[in-house]
């Protein structure tokens, strides 16, 4: 048994309410630089909908993630040689059409236009090409709120299974939102595909991260990452991508796109799991196992022989505390609320998914109150079972069944606290969770504090470092912060050639001269 | 850190292997990771907000890093709500995450800016002339003012100094205040809550000069006039946090996660508390996701849907099973049990006025205002008595306005609901149907009426107010003449509402029957949120009443977690008192001039010339010829003249020359004024809008965009008040014409002067005369509150102003310096003779109580402040208005400060002041408080105002005792001694403290819940009854059909078919409703603009538009189309959707034509935004005045400016063309002085 940590994140997706709040502070932080325009560490989908980039799930088309060849785990873009073959003809890569052509504007115009026939605008130009575009046609958020005609949408590949044409209705209308970014895998295919060994997964905190001195920028992970999220910086010539705010995580404070989430959606917390069994689970035969078999290596916060084992092996002791305290344990493994995206890819993604209720579909018995009380039934749920279960378990719909049950029950067994006065236990009928656990997945995921959402260990630095001197020099280096500085490399380069909207200096003068 | 990492296994350096070889440890060095650690580390963070129109009031982390402002997250700090409630953190929306982007974008004002033409101009003038003559020459010179005007919008701006902008600005100030009148100066800035300095540095400016502060909320049509209608109350409803609360949680019209994203996770996480949440929405918004029903009626038929849920209510909770809550709540707080006296027309009989103890035998023993105090039957005695609470108490110093259940001879009673079985007669009464099946018409009903005797011996029908409410929901009681199913295809029944709502009356049933059981059980715990889908109509008041009927019927208002939570627009200025003062130099002069937006902006862009809408389809039927060929215009100006609304400019002369005249004739000047009025020597200026002696001359813009985001008639705008190029297609020669209102020849380009202070290059900026550059959110100390949470916040100041930009206070600060300096001279100290409108909360509004009558018909003598305007001379002294400015005056020494009809000694809060900020060494303001900076002027807010001080709310609660007798002061005093200063606000968001100014209390046991201390401490409602109001017995009331809440259709605009087809391109026409929601990727215009939210979005102006209508039309998904009208013509690209119904287009509010906008096919110019297609229509119910609950405040009750029951035509283009050529300018000669 070899036992690691993670920092983990489960999204509730009952709670989202699709603002992209987490996209614009994260963009802001991360990547509103040169060359990583078109890139969102994090991005929100309206779906159904194609998402970002087009059709991102469609393994047929882009060859991500692992697949099994004779029981073994293998890339499904191919083996390490098939790899190595394709390093300059990659033809799993996603064209940049396929993300969006990334523009601004000539926002100079409106200060600087001389006397015209009709007001001025500031017409939308390419960053790619400093060009003036005639009309933007795709972006990050195109399908934003069910944007598009569903016959476009509908190629969603989440439908599979289902008679979609009868959701294609004004009537039938559903709606969901899914954030996403880079999973920080047990199993991540990017790194398997790097051919420089560039991207590595810490072992203190299992961020994946690729080391940007070690970049030679040959894409494989790109094509490599089933979920797309890993961009390539067209200017630094490197891939980037979602770093899971380590620097903040470090200091015991969630991701930005945890922080800001104005739904609240976002929970971060310690899982353990055994390194050892991380081939096994990923290479269960039949996909729709690979949900519980990812669940089976993780370990127990409370078992005593964990807990020694983990201090044994390293594990700091606020760490193994605060996995028992841990908002992701409890959704993922004691309520069974929470699920991975996609366990088809065999990445074991360590980003987990709360699937959302919706409203009923038609029009319920006429009755004062229904036959469970006033709370609707699952069975009338709008957003079919087959398309959460496409996206969380593989298809397999009781998982899904069970924890949309729970969620219902929480609001049954609530509504009789709040309003009959009084604890109605046969509103948890359906559900495996007693009254004590409903209390604190009310708690949790209702009343959600900040110190519940996020319940993050600090960093142990001065256990690799010599802490005192750091403190002491940190900040003092030239061009590498905090280190003795072995690095010359930045990913923050210049452009060579910037796209220039406007002469302003050029402007101005003509502006002084009138 | 640990230098070990897990690397899979194809790798060197391997430490170990792990996962049957699958995986690896590595050694190796992880130095590069401090690249991504430094750009995390920054040097300060700041705190401060954004200063935009969102009701968010959201405390922002700004991150500063090497002197530069990089980036903003949320802050998490709030005070924590109480155990059982979620926290407020971390309260924001991707917006306001946005908005670093501006300060150093390009997109940034940078340098005050001249429009080209008025520059050469003016450097031309000044060479030979003084500035006040310079701009004379050049504005009234018309070949020169035409120059400069017809280039509004049209670029060649150049950079200018603040020097040379601010002496264009003050000597335009000063010659039009001698010319034409300090009135005939105006501002627009809205929602003083989301910036209360800025917004107070222009007001006080323009208050201490004389000008017009124009008014927002009402323009906006944010204002619900039904809550001043049913309340007496602007707006006040329950924080977020108080969604939490209720049990029952409908969500109608107002797309939460969208408009109200901070607050949208209590909506969402409330569910888990077992709340039933319904979603009302004609499209499938963000809001239904979180619903467990959807009900989805036709756009702009809700209120057919809110009466029939009343019906079922009614009838289930009130008639066939009561509610023992239901009827309590009724009979207090409600106008349920008063008298209503039936008026007989021909066969049958109206519903007529509250019956008043002045028709009753000797008053009834009251000597003080009669006329406005209503009577109930005592269920004890059966004898008439006068309850409590009446707005005649309210001014009588009785010390009987309460809402404890006694009368007026402090006996207890208990107020009869029904005459069922105590009736004399049951006499059939007339109700009217606006959805009839011939049109406007009235239904027949029986009621139980009682026949008593008045004061002159004639016998008179009466009924209640519940009974006529139960005949008016069409409800049958046995009497064989309603609906006595819901199948029966009757007004209002579930039934009947399907053929306009298109919901299933299964639905109606269901949901009515649900919330009204969780209301019984809680005791009122079932919320309804709303908001602009519904307030937004024409009919907009029936909605809303309809609605809030159902929480009335249901005892859910001032029930914490139930109730109406109405939100749009950050109305809520919560230290008002203290602001009210500053803002409007209360200090110094009072009163000063306010003018409703609505109206101004009608009558002076001229879209009255072009009004389609004629009063016949809007009256009831059987009101006779009283308002026979009246013009939507006429019944302003009327309402103007009767002091009912105010106005801008005010009287037809300079309101300087006169007092002038008056002083030469040896008369007071104001019953010279109101002779002249009377004998027609002189006018309303509202009688004559196209006189030139009539416009608006100046006009300021700050802290707003009206051209590109609030300006319904956008082309009207462009034609007639600024002159310049537009896209008006509507011929006034087809429209109607005003029978009262003089018409002349159409004027264009009637404003000389439009300054706009922006820190982006906003539409409103590219049509302004000079453009000053602002400090951004992050760069200005300012105050910001919300109704949304309770807590008080600030800006600060991160960096100082980028480039040359100054905050608003110190811009205006400047203005008022060479304002003066001209001034001193040119003006010295003048006196202005100021009207104001019969206001609420004062003892004029107990006007008129009866039928209206008209003065300047000889209906009535003209008495200012009670059938005309109010009247009162100021004395202005135009070289000190810099001293004054950068002072408190010593007006709050001598009168006192208060609101809402409560006031209170407020000198040792100025004494405190004068510790605080310093004192004033020499000048007129010699020895008073210092105002210099922001900060002086935040400290004038927070000391002055109950809610952050707690001596003055203590000593407020005190004075509110005076009038109910009762002591409340007992809501204020734990925090007697709590004081609020700026830069506490600064370390952390500070709770407000409790004050009679709002219906609600701060406390850590109830969230704050609009009406909360109506219902638990008595404190009446502020209307004719002292209750709240099922009932309008105003005579215009009744004259438009809305005596009792009704379902109104949305009016016919008459904008589609005179083009439809008339000029094709080839593609398929289809016409569409067009609707114009508040949006996701902006707030308003601002951040629309925002290379953010235009990635997120689909870069530049776009339309919603349904499948099944895009098929019709050959459009697809991202096609550019054009939409027009008879109003003007916009082109965007269309967003094909499902989600949208047949019929109806969605263009998300505020989508301006300086992004991403090619030139459109019918105007052959520039495409339009989405005001291009629409025109501000009025609605006589709202300019009623000077009676209770209908008198005119400011922002309070007045015309709103709705805009969706607008038709469109919409096809696809044929051809974009981006229109970039320039313009070869002619210029006119000037002249050597």
């Amino acid at each position: 048994m070899k036992i690691r940590a993670q920092i983990g994140m489960v999204l509730n997706l009952d709670k989202c309410i699709g603002c992209h709040t987490c996209s614009v502070t994260c963009k802001n932080v991360w990547t509103s630089r040169d060359g990583v325009e078109y890139a969102w560490f994090n991005n929100v989908e309206t779906k159904p909908g194609i998402g970002f980039p087009k059709e991102w799930e469609n393994q047929d088309k882009y060859n991500g993630g692992w697949v099994l060849n004779h029981g073994k785990l293998q890339p499904k873009q191919g083996s390490r040689l098939k790899i190595l073959s394709n390093i300059f003809a990659n033809p799993n890569l996603p064209l940049i059409d396929q993300y969006y052509e990334p523009f601004t504007f000539d926002y100079e115009r409106l200060q600087n236009a001389p006397d015209v026939k009709t007001p001025p605008t500031a017409r939308p130009i390419s960053v790619i090409t400093g060009k003036k575009m005639d009309k933007i046609k795709w972006g990050p958020n195109w399908e934003d709120d069910l944007g598009g005609e569903f016959s476009k949408r509908a190629k969603d590949i989440l439908f599979e299974g289902i008679q979609k044409e009868i959701h294609a209705t004004f009537e039938n209308t559903f709606m969901m939102y899914l954030p996403r970014l880079c999973e920080h895998c047990l199993n991540p295919a990017c790194v398997a595909s790097c051919p420089s060994g560039s991207i590595y997964k810490r072992e203190e905190d299992g961020i994946v991260l690729v080391d940007q001195d070690k970049c030679r920028g040959w894409r494989m992970c790109v094509s490599g990452c089933p979920y797309k999220k890993i961009y390539y910086n067209w200017v630094s010539g490197k891939a980037e991508k979602c770093i899971f705010c380590y620097p903040r995580i470090e200091g015991g404070q969630p991701t930005v796109c945890s922080e800001t989430c104005v739904g609240r959606i976002r929970y971060l917390g310690v899982l353990l799991y055994d390194a050892d069994r991380i081939e096994q689970a990923a290479s269960a035969e039949d996909p729709q196992d690979l949900y519980q078999s990812q669940l089976d290596i993780f370990l127990n916060p409370y078992d005593p022989d964990v807990i020694k084992e983990a201090l044994k092996q390293g594990v700091p002791q606020n760490w193994l505390d605060a996995a028992k305290n841990s908002p992701v344990y409890k959704m993922a493994m004691e309520w069974k609320i929470a699920f991975p995206l996609h366990p088809e890819y065999r990445t074991l993604p360590m980003v987990w998914y709360v699937p959302p209720l919706s409203p009923i579909q038609s029009s319920i018995d006429n009755g004062l109150i229904g036959k469970n009380g006033i709370i609707p039934d699952l069975k009338d749920l709008r957003i079919p079972l087959r398309y959460l279960a496409n996206l969380l378990t593989a298809g397999k719909e009781e998982p899904i069944l069970k924890a949309l049950e729970t969620m219902i029950s929480l609001r049954r067994y609530m509504r009789s606290r709040s309003v009959d006065k009084q604890t109605d236990l046969s509103t948890l009928k359906n559900t495996h969770l007693s009254a004590e656990q409903m209390d604190e997945m009310y708690q949790i995921m209702a009343i959600a504090n900040y110190e519940d959402r996020f319940v993050i260990p600090s960093s142990h630095k001065e256990m690799a470092e010599d802490a005192f001197m750091e403190k002491g020099s940190c900040g003092f280096s030239f061009g590498n912060g905090c280190s003795e500085g072995v690095s010359k490399a930045s990913i923050f380069t210049r452009k060579t050639s910037p796209v220039i909207f406007h002469d302003q200096e050029h402007d101005r003068e003509l502006n002084r001269n009138k | 850190m640990s230098h070990l990492l897990d690397r899979l296994n194809f790798l060197k350096k391997t430490k170990s292997r792990f996962s049957h070889g699958h995986g690896a440890v590595v050694n190796e060095d992880r130095k590069w990771e401090d690249a991504y650690r430094q750009r995390w580390q920054q040097d300060k963070i700041v705190r401060s907000t954004h200063g935009v129109n969102c009701t968010g009031s959201c405390s922002w982390k700004i991150y500063v890093k090497n002197g530069l402002i990089t980036w903003e997250t949320q802050q998490t700090d709030y005070p924590r709500t109480r155990p059982d409630l979620p926290n407020h953190e971390p309260r924001g929306c991707p917006r306001g995450a946005s908005y670093s982007w501006y300060v150093y974008s390009a997109q940034r004002v940078k340098y005050p800016m001249i429009r080209g033409q008025l520059a050469r101009l003016w450097r031309e003038a000044r060479k030979s002339k003084d500035p006040v003559s310079a701009w004379a020459y050049i504005s009234q010179t018309p070949e020169l003012a035409k120059s400069y005007k017809s280039r509004r919008g049209l670029g060649g701006f150049v950079r200018s100094t603040w020097d040379e902008a601010s002496e264009i600005v003050a000597a335009a100030n000063n010659f039009t205040i001698k010319k034409f009148g300090p009135d005939r100066i105006c501002g627009f800035s809205p929602i003083p809550a989301m910036s209360m300095i800025s917004y107070a540095a222009g007001a006080r400016y323009l208050s201490l000069i004389g000008g017009a502060c124009l008014s927002f909320y009402d323009w906006y049509c944010d204002l619900p006039p039904a809550s001043p209608q049913v309340w007496g109350e602007q707006t006040d409803v329950p924080e977020s946090a108080d969604w939490y609360n209720s049990t029952y949680l409908m969500v109608w019209g107002s797309n939460v996660p969208m408009t109200r994203t901070p607050d949208a996770h209590f909506y969402t996480e409330v569910r888990y508390k077992g709340t039933k949440t319904v979603a009302v929405s004609s499209d499938y918004g963000e809001m239904a996701k979180f619903g467990d029903i959807w009900l989805a009626p036709k756009q702009g038929t809700d209120a057919a849907l809110a009466m029939a849920m009343g019906h079922v209510i009614l009838k289930e909770f009130h008639l066939d099973n009561p509610s023992d809550y239901f009827t309590s709540y009724c009979r207090q707080y409600t106008d349920m049990p008063m008298l209503v006296m039936l008026k007989k027309e021909n066969d049958h009989f109206v519903p007529e006025y509250f019956l008043r103890a002045s028709h009753l035998a000797d008053h009834f023993g009251e000597n003080e205002n009669p006329e406005w105090k209503t009577v109930v039957i005592d269920e004890n005695t059966n004898d008439l008595v006068l309850p409590k609470g009446s707005v005649g108490f309210r001014w009588d110093k009785s010390g009987k306005w309460n809402l404890t259940e006694q009368d007026s001879k402090n006996r207890d009673i208990k107020a009869r609901l029904s005459l069922m079985g105590q009736h004399d007669a049951t006499v059939k009464v007339g109700f009217d149907l606006f959805a009839g099946e011939s049109g406007i018409e009235k239904f027949i009903r029986q009621v139980p009426a009682k026949l008593i005797t008045l004061a002159d011996g004639t016998q008179q029908y009466v009924a209640t107010v519940f009974d006529l409410s139960i005949a008016n929901y069409g409800i049958d009681r046995g009497f064989g003449d309603g609906a006595k199913s819901y199948n029966d295809d009757l007004p209002y029944t579930p039934k009947w509402q399907e053929k306009f709502t298109g919901v299933k009356p299964e639905l109606v049933i269901q949901v009515a029957r649900e919330f009204a059981q969780n209301a019984d059980q809680t005791h009122g715990k079932s919320m309804v949120i709303v908001g602009a889908a519904l307030n937004h109509w024409y009919h907009m008041d029936m909605t809303y009443r309809g609605i809030i009927n159902m929480l009335m019927m249901c005892g859910c208002v001032g029930k914490s977690g139930g109730g109406w939570s109405h939100y749009v627009g950050q109305e809520k200025l919560r230290p008002q008192t203290g602001w009210q003062p500053l803002a409007f130099g209360l200090d110094w002069s009072r009163p000063p001039r306010h003018m409703n937006g609505t109206s101004f902006f009608y009558n002076h862009t001229s879209q009255w010339r072009h009004e389609k809408l004629d009063a016949s389809e809007i009256i009831a039927s059987d009101t006779g010829n009283v308002f026979e060929k009246m013009a939507l215009i006429d019944f302003n100006a009327q309402a103007e003249r009767l002091g009912w609304l105010p106005s801008a400019p005010q009287l037809s002369v300079n309101p300087l020359e006169i007092v002038k005249q008056a002083e030469a004739n040896n008369q007071e000047p104001v019953p010279y004024v109101v002779q002249q009025l009377k004998n027609g020597t002189i006018d309303m200026a509202c009688n004559d809008p196209d006189n030139p002696a009539n416009f608006p001359r100046n006009m300021f813009v700050w802290r707003s965009n009206i051209l590109g985001s609030s300006g319904k008639g956008h082309e009207y705008f462009l034609k007639y008040l600024l002159g310049t190029q537009n896209a008006v297609i509507s011929n006034e020669e087809e429209c109607i014409k005003p029978k009262e209102v003089k018409v002349r020849p159409a004027a264009e380009g009637k404003l000389d002067l439009l300054t706009v202070l922006d820190f982006r290059m906003s539409t409103t900026c590219l049509y302004a005369d000079v453009i000053l550059p602002t400090a951004t959110w992050y760069e200005k100390d300012d105050l910001n509150t919300s109704d949304m949470h309770p807590f008080i916040h600030p800006l600060s100041e991160a960096v100082q102003p980028a480039w040359q930009s100054k905050s608003d206070w110190e811009i205006y600060k400047l203005l008022a310096k060479k304002f003066s300096e001209i001034g001193k001279d040119y003006l010295g100290v003048q006196k202005d003779v100021v009207l104001t409108p019969l206001m609420h909360d004062t003892p004029q509004e107990l006007g008129q109580a009866f039928d209206v009558k008209d003065w300047k018909k000889g209906e009535c003598d003209p008495i200012p402040g009670k059938t005309m305007p109010a009247m009162a001379v100021v004395e202005r002294d135009y070289g000190a208005i810099y001293q004054k400015y950068t002072s408190i005056g010593p007006l709050l020494e001598k009168m006192g400060n208060g609101s809402k009809g409560i006031h209170w000694d407020t000198k040792d809060e100025v004494e405190g002041l004068r510790h605080f900020n310093g004192t004033v060494i020499d000048g007129v303001a010699k020895g008073q408080p210092k105002l210099n900076t922001a900060i002086d002027a935040a400290e004038m807010i927070l000391g002055l105002a109950p809610e952050t001080n707690g001596h003055v709310a203590v000593k407020a609660w005190d004075s509110l005792g005076k009038h109910t007798s009762i002591d409340h002061t007992h809501l204020a005093r734990s925090m007697e001694h709590e004081t609020i200063h700026f830069r506490d606000i600064q370390a952390q968001p500070r709770k407000i403290i409790t004050s009679p100014i709002w219906s609600g209390i701060e406390s850590d046991k109830v969230s704050y819940n609009a009406g909360y201390t109506n219902v638990h401490e008595y404190i009446p409602w502020r209307t004719i009854t002292g209750r709240q109001q099922f009932y309008q017995d105003h005579q215009w009331m009744r004259a438009f059909g809305e005596g009792f809440c009704i379902y109104k259709p949305a009016v016919d605009l008459k904008t589609t078919k005179k083009i439809l087809g008339k000029q094709q391109n080839g593609n398929p026409e289809i016409v569409l409703n067009f609707i114009t929601p508040h949006q996701k990727w902006g707030i308003h215009s601002t951040y629309t603009d925002n290379l953010r939210m235009l990635t997120l979005s689909r870069g530049g102006p776009n339309v919603w538009i349904s499948e099944v209508d895009a098929r019709k039309a050959g459009i697809v998904d991202n096609d550019w189309i054009e939409v027009f009208n008879l109003n003007g013509t916009l082109t965007a690209r269309a967003v094909v959707s499902q989600r949208v119904p047949e019929g109806m287009t969605l263009m998300y509010h505020a989508q301006e034509k300086i992004i991403n906008v090619p030139g459109a096919e019918i105007s052959g110019k520039r495409g339009g935004i989405h005001n291009s297609v629409t025109r501000t229509v009025l609605k006589p119910t709202h300019m009623i005045g000077g009676y209770a609950q209908l008198a005119y405040g400011f922002n309070y009750y007045g015309t709103v400016g709705s805009n969706r029951d607008e038709f469109v035509v919409v096809r696809k283009m044929k051809k974009v063309d981006w229109m970039e050529e320039t313009e070869t300018i002619h210029q006119p000669q000037t002249v050597k002085a």
